[in-house]
């Protein structure tokens, strides 16, 4: 399945969400039966919560989009409503995870460093690719609508398939290659503090697949690089301490049928950045380049 | 069953490092990890790696400060081997293309950061563990080294001789986060355990979510000691709502540290009246505290971090990040206002035991990483000494693993050489004691069969997993495991942090006992095989159960104050009685405490302990 958001919603409580099946093997039936009075005594809890929104406590309702292709009841699409107690301070993740560990621990989603440099939990929140973590509740309007990464395959509930954003992030040659290393064992390979400068904001990628998502062009041409991989080429092909073949090489790369020439320039990648790379000024600069090389050899 | 050479578990930068290092000697190695490895919480370090590099400087004068650092409880050879290599690999990373910050002539620059004696931390901006962990997954990919990420690994294939110092590991069972597979993975030269520290282990942590020690548990059940667990780094500058890490590099590039009056307390109230904000990092995490304890703190809870005369152009070029961590998740604006900071749970000094080159006493199993103890940190930590141990003992590591001819190490571990025995007054038993054979609280390798056959081993322990995934998917009504994680958090976050004393240290014991009968009626409530955090999360608990009451008995044994652990009833370093590391062995599951000299002999020199002040 897609991400494309679904046409219907199912507004239904945890409680009622799986369906018992009639060849259910009796010790799986009763791990079934015990996990659906845990998910009552979990509706409960929500209703008491949902109790305590009415009487003003301050809460925050989120609605959180699941799937599970092999659980029935979550083989369709659907929204779950959580209403979670808010401290100030709040941010996505933690209304993520305390949904999780207090009404539903089948609620699915990665999450690691909680500080922005993981590049895990990139979600589409109320419509935008943005990191839970980074994203604090009291800036949202409510109800919070929280989904997967729209364009990609989802594995469950928040979760997406990465091995297409990696596959591309691995195709541009992301890695150093300088044609020589310094004599001895302790000599530098010196940088200007210019270059390093210029190369800086490039280097900051967590490989969250915000950008990738974003992007209209690689929704549509599955084998375009995406604003990632390319910013990942910018920060190699503007190293001044590779050689020049390397870069001509480079060049070639991003140059080909799916690469910067597809970018069409709408900013969306640069919009949701979570670390304000200028992803599309990159691509743009090696477009700049890449016609400087093809005058040269013309 | 997959099968290579040299398996790799945990891709951050030892993993990183120790697999780079394999295929360089000509192994067959694979890496499998529980995340992918751009997500590993090595990308989390801010601050640098410490390197000498400079004419002015010396590996010499690196091993006196990391000694005098750990308060006289690291081993010399692996403190001197850290220093000696630290510069060959920091270049290496440099010839990697790592975006080190530079100075005006091109050359990677340093900064002074706490407890050094030259200013020879090199670093990327605030954010060198991220540059460092993004090139070395290049070299990785470059290279075209195996990478079975997110497979979970669940436990390790140990043969089960009677003495841990006979057994040899054979490999490791993994968990296809994806799909649910249960699978083995035969080592045929070695494993290297670097999947990191136990942070997970306080509520106040640094530390990300998947920090939950899971290879010095793993290896502890195995039958390989723990060594040194009771030292536990708090960093003095935290965010006190996340616990978000505000780098060492804000005071080494000049931040000044006030409390509630103004004051400059690490001067005025005498706590290190020559480097002031800049001591080691546990004298600073003390006095925060004792100024918070005293009335002088913020809301009665922390202190304040003030960088704003560094000026706007420095801080943008040196510390840019901490101006977006500090805005992101406490909603200061370093640039305008000072930044609230308190001690949080940053780093595990002690670990795995190894020696220098990454072996534990099970043979075929080694370790590299903060999940190893060389011991290079010994009591305290210093800032920029955990990524050079990624980098130099990881590597060591992988050439060992490798079968790269090395000089024999010095240290020894296991039961071997000089060690005493000993026993600790614990309110409650330890270990699986009331507990027995119950398949949902064994995590335990050797249970699992350990056949002397390496491949009948493997499907042995393979089926122990799967038996085990399936008692926690069918146990009826049970609690669910974040309870059970909470008590251990809180426990931990009350009584085994900064300010320690027994009674106290006794009550996290019982609290970790209860916390364990309940695990045993704990249950997975996602019934999936997809993508299925909630059991993953589980056996993560179980984990920490183990490492939690590891930490606690050791800080429970140790009655003297020695770095970062400070005893209410031994307020002074005990040179007689404890130049000794702390070890625990599992002891198939009746934990035995037993201790083993400090080696203070180094290559040139003898490290004379001395009055350790800042």
């Amino acid at each position: 399945m897609s991400t494309q958001p679904p046409q219907q919603e199912h507004e239904e409580s945890p409680a009622d969400s799986v369906d018992e099946t009639e060849s259910t093997p009796p010790a799986q039936q009763r791990r079934e039966d015990a996990k659906a009075d845990k998910r009552g005594r979990d509706a409960q809890r929500q209703a008491e919560d949902d109790a305590a929104a009415k009487r003003d406590e301050p809460t925050r309702h989120i609605k959180v989009f699941r799937y599970d292709p092999e659980i029935e009841g979550k083989q369709e699409p659907r929204f779950d409503d959580f209403h979670v107690p808010f401290t100030k301070g709040m941010t996505v993740l933690d209304a993520l995870i305390y949904a999780r560990d207090e009404y539903d621990p089948s609620l699915t989603f990665r999450h690691s460093c909680r500080q922005a440099v993981c590049g895990s939990d990139a979600f589409f929140v109320n419509g935008e690719q943005r990191l839970g973590c980074q994203t604090q509740l009291s800036d949202l309007n409510e109800p919070v609508r929280i989904e997967p990464l729209p364009h990609q395959e989802v594995v469950k509930d928040l979760v997406v398939d990465m091995d297409h954003f990696y596959e591309e992030m691995e195709a541009v040659d992301p890695y150093f290659d300088p044609d020589e290393t310094p004599d001895g064992e302790l000599a530098e390979q010196r940088q200007s503090r210019a270059n390093r400068e210029k190369i800086k904001m490039s280097t900051r990628c967590i490989w969250c697949g915000a950008c990738f998502s974003s992007c209209n062009i690689a929704a549509g041409d599955n084998q375009y690089l995406g604003p990632a991989a390319l910013n990942k080429a910018y920060r190699f092909a503007m190293d001044e301490r590779e050689g020049e073949a390397k870069t001509q090489d480079r060049l070639e790369t991003i140059e080909q049928e799916h690469g910067v020439w597809r970018c069409q320039t709408q900013f969306s990648c640069t919009n949701v950045c979570p670390k304000d790379i200028p992803l599309t000024e990159h691509i743009q600069e090696l477009k700049r380049e890449a016609v400087k090389k093809n005058l040269k050899f013309w | 069953m997959y099968e290579h050479d040299v398996i790799v578990v945990g891709a951050g930068g030892a993993g990183l490092r120790a697999a780079i290092a394999a295929d360089e000697a000509g192994a067959d190695v694979a890496m499998v990890t529980k995340l992918h490895p751009v997500r590993s919480h090595t990308g989390a370090a801010e601050g640098g790696i410490n390197a000498a590099l400079r004419d002015a400087d010396s590996w010499e004068d690196h091993a006196y400060d990391t000694m005098k650092g750990s308060d006289y409880l690291g081993d010399a050879p692996a403190i001197e081997t850290l220093c000696q290599n630290s510069p060959y690999e920091v270049i290496q990373l440099e010839h990697w293309g790592m975006a080190f910050s530079r100075e005006d002539d091109g050359r990677v620059s340093q900064r002074p950061f706490g407890g050094l004696s030259f200013p020879r931390t090199t670093y990327a901006g605030a954010e060198t563990g991220h540059h460092l962990l993004h090139t070395l997954y290049e070299q990785v990919v470059k290279r075209g080294i195996e990478v079975y990420d997110e497979w979970h690994v669940l436990n390790l294939a140990v043969t089960d001789e009677e003495r841990p110092e006979d057994r040899h590991c054979h490999g490791v069972v993994g968990y296809d986060v994806a799909t649910g597979e249960v699978s083995g993975f035969k080592a045929r030269d070695g494993v290297i355990l670097a999947t990191g520290g136990p942070g997970q282990a306080f509520d106040h942590t640094t530390n990300a979510v998947s920090c939950t020690g899971d290879g010095q548990a793993m290896a502890y059940r195995a039958g390989v000691p723990l060594e040194d667990m009771e030292f536990i780094q708090f960093h003095p500058t935290t965010l006190p709502s996340t616990g978000v890490l505000i780098s060492e590099g804000v005071r080494g590039e000049g931040g000044i540290l006030y409390n509630s009056d103004g004051e400059r307390f690490m001067f005025e109230h005498g706590y290190a009246n020559n480097d002031g904000e800049l001591a080691s990092r546990d004298v600073v995490s003390r006095a925060e505290l004792t100024e918070v304890n005293e009335g002088r703190g913020i809301e009665d809870e922390y202190v304040h971090l003030d960088m704003r005369h560094l000026g706007e152009e420095r801080i943008l070029d040196r510390l840019e990040n901490i101006l977006h961590l500090a805005e992101d998740f406490e909603g200061a604006d370093g640039l305008e206002e000072p930044m609230p900071v308190k001690p949080g749970q940053h780093y595990a000094m002690g670990g795995i035991e190894t020696d220098e080159n990454g072996e534990t006493c099970v043979s075929g199993l080694y370790a590299a990483g903060e999940c190893a103890c060389a011991s290079v940190h010994g009591a305290n930590r210093l800032g920029g000494n955990a990524l050079p141990e990624l980098i130099v003992f990881g590597k060591r590591a992988g050439y060992h693993a490798a079968g790269k001819e090395m000089e024999p190490a010095e240290i020894e571990t296991g039961q071997r050489g000089e060690f005493e025995r000993a026993t600790v007054d614990s309110p409650v038993e330890l270990g699986e004691g009331g507990s027995p054979g119950d398949a949902v609280a064994d995590g335990g390798a050797v249970a699992a069969g350990g056949s002397a056959d390496p491949d009948t081993l493997l499907e042995e322990s393979v089926a122990a997993e799967r038996r085990r995934i399936e008692d926690l998917q069918s146990g009826d009504d049970g609690i669910h495991h974040s309870k059970v994680r909470s008590a251990v958090q809180e426990t931990m976050t009350q009584h085994v942090n900064v300010f320690r004393e027994e009674e106290g240290l006794k009550q996290a014991l019982r609290d970790i006992r209860d916390a364990r009968e309940r695990y045993t009626d704990v249950t997975v409530m996602d019934p999936s095989q997809t993508f299925n955090t909630d059991l993953l999360q589980t056996i993560e608990t179980r984990n920490l159960l183990d490492l939690a009451e590891a930490i606690t008995v050791g800080a429970l044994a140790r009655e003297e104050f020695r770095g970062a652990h400070w005893r209410a009833e031994a307020q002074e370093r005990k040179d007689d009685e404890w130049l000794k590391h702390t070890l625990l062995s599992w002891n198939d599951g009746a934990p035995e405490l037993w201790y083993r000299p400090v080696i203070l002999e180094g290559e040139n020199k003898t490290y004379e302990p001395k009055t350790r002040s800042y």
